[in-house]
């Protein structure tokens, strides 16, 4: 029975990594936090955008620790990027659209973009391109909870990495988020796509 | 799912409560996009699309092409008065003539019910219908449905009248489809001689009295009267229809509850409508419009988005 049960825990570590489990994720969120202040200090001149689908959970959690730690409120908000894909007639099914909410503007002010995985690039690139048609912003970084290494399409890097990890393309990064009905907030490489 | 189950947008009838489901998502998030201070996206920036126009209109010939253009595709613009169809070529012959130029995607108007589907088992290209004949209209009757749904919310079980010319309206039947594929009923509201025979076995109930028709309905969908359609003498004069037909603020405020007041354009103003009436918070005619450029690019984003094999 023990047999079967290590043999169970290997093979699932194997198909099914842990790289962020729920107290690293926690004190990776605090950190993110703090290097925001550091550079964007009372956020009076800046704004959070969270990127759809899942980059939108990041962003709100992103976005109450701050304004615990700043104790005051900071705007937030969502940008669907399915219009500005590059992939739009080139693949099989197109995208489902999502709500884009930005309610404030975001003409001169500093913008920090945020996402869950920073893979090949393509999504931020779509994302720089949707963020345009609110104005002129001054500055837009990029934070993503995960950035993978050597995957990239296009020459773009994220200014706030949670983890860095090397993944292979065949790879898939798994987000569980508790903003997504999920019960802790953790962070998985999946071996098979 | 995120496609359609067509190819072409020939009529609702065609299409199922899903597709309609699909388009009204896309719907809203387009209409958030043309409210943005840059209303344009490269969504269609590889398409060209002829708008073939073989009738007059204004209103939908525009939305489409605001739609066409705020989803950056190239347009090409064609109606007849200016066109070799006056010296004689036929229907296929023009669209086939267009489609040697790279273009992929038609709209369409037409006078005779039932050319787009004719042109669909001929031509490669997707086709959306703006009208054929006394036939189908469905982009308006999705804008029609999707202003209601924004106003009212979810459409099954409301009660929507469709009062006025019944007999020569293609939004008049594209309306009745839509709406029984979202689960509301449907009535429908006129003269004798302007309601078809056998409308009632659409599943729709007609009612000759159109005090009775607002009372029973949570939204009226006032039609035009299409003189131009009409060979014959329907009823004995406007002055006439106005008094019996007619729908005024003064009827509107005696009812016992808020209904919602449409019309697709464009208005005889003092004819189905009385002029404070339409102007009245009760009508929604000039969301219908705002909201017809969303469904048109959401229409054609998702018609364009189906990949050929």
């Amino acid at each position: 029975m023990l047999l079967v049960e290590q043999f169970l825990f290997v093979y699932l570590n194997v198909r099914k990594k842990l790289i962020l489990d729920p107290l690293i994720f926690d004190l990776t969120l605090n950190r993110l936090c703090q290097q925001l202040i550091e550079n964007h200090r009372d956020f009076s001149e800046s704004v959070l955008v969270g990127m759809q689908p899942r980059g939108v959970f990041v962003a709100a959690l992103i976005h109450k620790k701050l304004e615990e730690k700043l104790k005051k409120q900071l705007p937030l908000g969502m940008l669907d990027v399915t219009f500005h894909r590059d992939d739009f007639r080139r693949r099989e099914i197109p995208a489902k659209a999502s709500e884009t909410k930005i309610d404030f503007i975001i003409e001169d002010k500093n913008v920090v973009l945020i996402d869950d995985v920073l893979f090949t690039g393509r999504t931020v690139r779509s994302a720089l391109d949707a963020l345009i048609s609110f104005g002129r912003p001054k500055k837009v970084e990029l934070l993503v909870l995960i950035d993978r290494k050597h995957t990239r399409h296009l020459p773009i890097a994220a200014n706030y990495v949670g983890k860095y990890v090397d993944t292979m393309e065949s790879q898939k990064v798994v987000v569980e988020l508790e903003g997504q009905e999920f019960k802790q907030n953790k962070i998985w490489l999946s071996y098979n796509k | 799912m995120s496609r359609l189950s067509q190819r072409h947008l020939l009529g609702i009838k065609n299409i199922t409560s899903e597709d309609i489901e699909l388009i009204f998502d896309t719907a809203t998030n387009f209409k958030e996009v043309i409210n943005r201070p840059i209303k344009k996206v490269p969504s269609l920036r590889d398409v060209t699309i002829a708008n073939i126009f073989f009738e007059n209109s204004t209103r939908t010939r525009l939305s489409f092409e605001l739609a066409e253009k705020r989803l950056s595709a190239d347009v090409v613009n064609f109606s007849t008065s200016t066109s070799s169809v006056k010296k004689g070529e036929t229907l296929l012959d023009t669209v086939n003539n267009i489609l040697a130029m790279k273009v992929d995607m038609v709209v369409m108007r037409h006078a005779s019910a039932g050319a787009p589907h004719f042109l669909s088992r001929h031509i490669k290209a997707n086709i959306v219908n703006a009208g054929d004949g006394t036939h189908e209209h469905p982009t308006q009757a999705l804008l029609d449905a999707f202003s209601i749904h924004e106003k009212l919310g979810k459409l099954n079980g409301k009660k929507v009248a469709i009062i006025g010319d019944i007999l020569h309206s293609r939004v008049a039947l594209s309306n009745i489809f839509a709406l029984q594929k979202l689960g509301a009923k449907v009535m429908v509201c006129g003269p004798p001689t302007l309601l078809p025979k056998h409308i009632t076995s659409l599943g729709v109930t007609v009612e000759q009295e159109v005090k009775k028709a607002l009372q029973w309905c949570d939204v009226a969908n006032v039609l035009r009267i299409q003189l131009e359609r009409q060979q014959l003498k329907y009823f004995p004069s406007l002055r006439e229809y106005a008094l019996y037909y007619g729908i005024t603020k003064k009827m509107l405020d005696e009812l016992d509850k808020e209904i919602i007041l449409m019309h697709p354009g464009p208005i005889n103003r003092g004819v189905e409508l009385s002029s404070d009436a339409a102007d009245s918070h009760h009508s929604i005619i000039l969301d219908q419009v705002e909201n017809g450029v969303a469904v048109r690019m959401a229409v054609l984003y998702l018609l364009a988005g189906i990949r050929e094999n």
